[in-house]
């Protein structure tokens, strides 16, 4: 089967989950695991630029889509923003809840606060950053 | 040197800072290279953190470099300092102030050798981006030129004088993280993202509860004892191999798990013992008599525990995201019985660490699994379920207060009892190893009962268990129970979670109304005074009564350990369906502050930590199992629900640094219980504060 990955040809034999292709086979390190079970938000990637769990998709539903990771969005002005925020401690949610934010971005370029968290809902930062990841979103809006 | 667990020794040996007193070579902890870098080698990890700027910005401050021109090594052992753990908000004190001290004797030596050389006064010579220029602004040597020289193969000298505080340029100002660029790059950062040529993939199955034994194997799973595991080439491979052994393994026995846990933690046998007692004992007119119950918590971090191991030659390698690389190793070596130094841990991040989770055991499964497969790297990787259930859990506790007031309503006496499980089981500290599959290995012995660390170490279950307040009479006990059916240790704050709770409850409650100022007329301590009364300006807690129905803010006090950071918290909240936390004002002082944004950041995470404990945290289990494996059953804080944090830091520059990764934690769920009595008139006793509990407070 074929998607694409980051802009470019992918091919993958099937019968793994999408973030195992990602990580193992394409060796990809953004799209990170954390549940397995779409409850963390890890593991997100844009999927025809929609960010959804990619730990619990079969590579499968990738077919003939595009796929892109926080590696394909790089540079990203979110990048600039979470930076000057320094909005990140561990870091591990971090790839995934900047593809949400990037998708938000692209749907509506100028989200207000519920509309960011809504969109963020889906991830969850143990480090307790989240008003520092909101207050970078709302700079790399402004 | 572990402050965290011993508090200090005298040794005879003139006193140097922090783990320098017990790492006294300077090669341990640095090196200069000819390209102009130098690398500085701290027993401190990162865990999430930012502890690497920090020390890269002592680093940087006291040689007289660019901040860009300090490497920081991971910790090995062998090689690095030993500083025992990264652990109770201590690494600044130290593992910094250690840096600080063999920096400035580094300069001071490096100068004196290019004094010599070129005939140059030492007073001179001054240092500009590692170069010793002469008076003419010439320079005469480097740290670079000098590198090949073995200056540093040498104790260090307890008289050398770091930079004065005021003279400071680097500590004490905001230097971006310099592990976040690559982070939101999504680059290969984490252990997890190792990927060594021939790795194999591991994933265990653990017993249903302690204490079963594995009595039907599948044959393609790979067993020790009743340690079971299975190893494959990619890791959706063993997924599924895990997933099939699960469901194939048969285990009997085992003991059952305390589903009633108030009633067993009151049942329990345990060891009493003094805290502390101050001042004459004296029974008062009136007798206030509260019971707090807090149950146990789950570290619950974003990402799985995950070790990578290999086996060689009779040797162990091991890559691993614990908090202590020594104390792993010690334990390391006496559960596969090998002599320490066949065994090298090497320290990679992990994802944030919260205190003693499954980092460490981890680390043995992948060594197990690797000593069946030698020569290949294997990588083990834990699942949420492990991550939740598998790890060592925040225990349970039960505290109870006891107040006597005069007729005139003074407090005469202040009684209090902490119960339940130690809060200490890591490993390198007991006779037998405390790593999860240790004790299911053939021959093994049992796990061991976890402990409290003397409170001159900071304490466990009795850690601020002593109120900061000027009291008549203080009488202090702890309980620890000898029974420990759920593994427990340390997470963030430990004991203090409840003891501060309880404190703060019982003060708000005798202050009849005048909250603050019934604190301060029970404060000696100007520090502890000033972060409260900051506190109240930044929040408008005085307007407190212009809330709408509903809502209520509460405050809380604590100096961390009662010789750490002091922290006020105002927290407002709104009772809804559940109560929701709206927003934190916090006032914190932490004597001197290297990286002031880096400090607010773990300040800001503490008191996020805080409210979801407060709201939602409680792991969950009846007599077979624990049930809260998923994110689904251990609900944490998510986007939705987390409160505004302001934080204002006290600047001391010239106070000895205290640590922000744990104040703010114990003093938000404290200003929240007492924000519930101004929202819904009830002062709750039991975590976490959901609508379920709130309930039974009426009963
Ligand atoms: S790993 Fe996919 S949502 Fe948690
Ligand atoms: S920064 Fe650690 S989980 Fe978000």
């Amino acid at each position: 089967m074929g998607f694409t990955l980051n802009g470019r040809p992918a091919e993958h034999p099937g019968g793994v989950t999408l973030l195992e292709a990602l990580r193992s086979d394409f060796a990809l390190s953004g799209p990170r695991f954390g549940c397995g079970q779409e409850q963390c938000g890890a593991c997100h990637v844009l999927l025809n630029g929609e960010s959804v769990p990619s730990c619990a998709l079969p590579v499968e539903a990738a077919e003939g889509r595009e796929v892109t990771t926080v590696e394909g969005l790089t540079p990203h002005p979110l990048q600039a923003a979470f930076e000057a925020e320094q909005a990140g401690q561990c870091g591990f949610c971090l790839s995934g809840i900047l593809v949400s934010a990037a998708a938000l971005l692209r749907r509506n370029p100028g989200p207000d606060e519920a509309a960011i968290r809504a969109a963020l809902e889906p991830h969850l930062c143990r480090c307790g950053v989240q008003n520092r990841i909101l207050r970078a979103v709302r700079r790399a809006v402004a | 040197m572990n402050l965290a667990f011993h508090g200090f020794a005298d040794d005879g040996k003139a006193r140097l800072p922090g783990s320098l007193h017990v790492n006294r070579r300077l090669s341990r902890w640095l090196a200069f290279h000819p390209d102009g870098t130098a690398t500085i080698r701290p027993g401190k990890v990162e865990l999430g953190q930012g502890i690497l700027t920090t020390l890269a910005q002592i680093a940087a401050e006291e040689l007289g470099l660019p901040l860009s021109s300090i490497r920081v090594a991971p910790t090995v052992t062998g090689e690095s300092p030993d500083e025992a753990v990264t652990s109770g908000s201590l690494s600044v004190q130290e593992c910094g102030m250690a840096l600080r001290h063999a920096c400035a004797d580094a300069r001071a030596l490096f100068l004196s050798v290019a004094a010599q050389s070129s005939g140059v006064p030492r007073e001179a010579l001054r240092v500009e981006a590692g170069s010793f220029l002469g008076p003419d602004g010439v320079e005469v040597s480097s740290y670079a030129a000098l590198s090949d020289r073995d200056l540093l193969d040498a104790e260090a000298s307890p008289d050398v004088s770091p930079i004065p505080a005021g003279a400071r340029r680097v500590a004490g100002t905001s230097a971006p993280r310099l592990d976040l660029p690559p982070k939101l790059r999504g680059e290969p950062r984490f252990l997890h993202d190792m990927r060594l040529p021939g790795m194999l993939h591991a994933r265990m199955i653990r017993p249903p509860r302690p204490g079963a034994r594995l009595v039907t194997v599948p044959d393609f799973a790979l067993r020790e004892g009743d340690f079971l595991a299975v190893v494959a080439a990619s890791e959706a491979e063993a997924t599924r191999m895990a997933e099939r052994a699960a469901r194939l393994a048969r285990w009997e026995g085992g003991i059952a798990f305390p589903a009633d846990w108030p009633r067993w933690l009151e049942d329990t046998p345990g060891e009493r013992s003094t805290v502390a007692e101050q001042g004459e004992a004296q029974d008062g007119t009136q007798v206030l008599r509260r019971v707090f119950w807090r149950p146990f918590i789950a570290h619950a971090s974003v990402g799985t525990c995950c070790a990578v191991a290999l086996w060689e030659a009779g040797a162990l390698r091991v890559w691993s995201h614990s908090q202590g690389p020594y104390n792993l190793r010690t334990d390391l070596a006496k559960a596969l019985r090998l002599p320490p130094e066949a065994v090298v841990v090497e320290h990679r991040e992990g994802a944030g660490c919260y205190g003693h989770n499954g980092a460490d055991d981890v680390a043995l499964d992948a060594a197990l699994c690797a000593r069946a497969h030698p020569g290949r790297p294997v990588r083990a990787l834990w699942t949420r379920a492990e991550e939740l259930a598998a790890a060592p859990l925040s225990p349970a506790m039960r505290v109870a207060v006891e107040v006597h007031r005069d007729g005139e309503g003074r407090i005469v006496s202040w009684r209090t009892e902490a119960r339940g499980n130690g809060h200490s089981g890591r490993p390198g500290r007991a006779k037998d190893p405390a790593l999860l599959s240790a004790p299911l290995l053939p021959g093994a012995a049992p796990m061991p009962v976890s402990i409290n660390p003397p409170l001159a170490g900071g304490g466990g279950v009795q850690r601020n268990l002593v109120p900061l307040y000027r009291l008549p009479h203080v009488k202090a006990e702890m309980v620890r129970l000898t029974e420990m059916p759920i593994r427990a240790s340390a997470l963030r704050g430990l004991g203090a979670l409840a003891n501060v709770w309880a404190i703060e409850s019982v003060m708000d409650e005798l202050a009849e109304g005048d909250p603050v100022g019934f604190r301060l007329r029970h404060l000696d301590d100007p520090r502890a005074a000033t972060v409260l009364r900051e506190a109240v300006a930044l929040s408008g807690f005085e307007n407190r009564h212009a809330l709408s129905e509903g809502e209520g803010m509460g405050i809380a006090l604590a100096r961390y350990k009662n010789t750490g950071a002091w922290c006020a918290v105002v927290a407002h909240i709104r009772a809804e369906e559940r109560l929701r936390c709206l927003a934190l004002h916090l006032a914190c002082d932490m004597g001197e502050v290297i990286n002031p944004d880096g400090a607010l950041n773990q300040l800001e995470g503490g008191a996020i930590h805080g409210t979801s404990i407060a709201l939602k945290e409680e792991a969950r289990f009846d007599e077979e199992c624990i049930l809260s494996t998923s994110w689904d059953t251990y609900p944490v804080l998510r986007f939705s629900e987390v409160p505004r944090v302001a934080v204002k830091l006290i600047a001391r520059p010239e106070e000895p640094p205290l640590g922000a990764g744990e104040p703010s934690v114990a003093p938000t769920i404290a200003a929240i219980a007492n924000a519930v009595h101004q929202a819904l008139g009830i002062r709750p006793t039991r975590l976490p504060f959901t609508p379920e509990n709130l309930a039974k407070e009426s009963d």
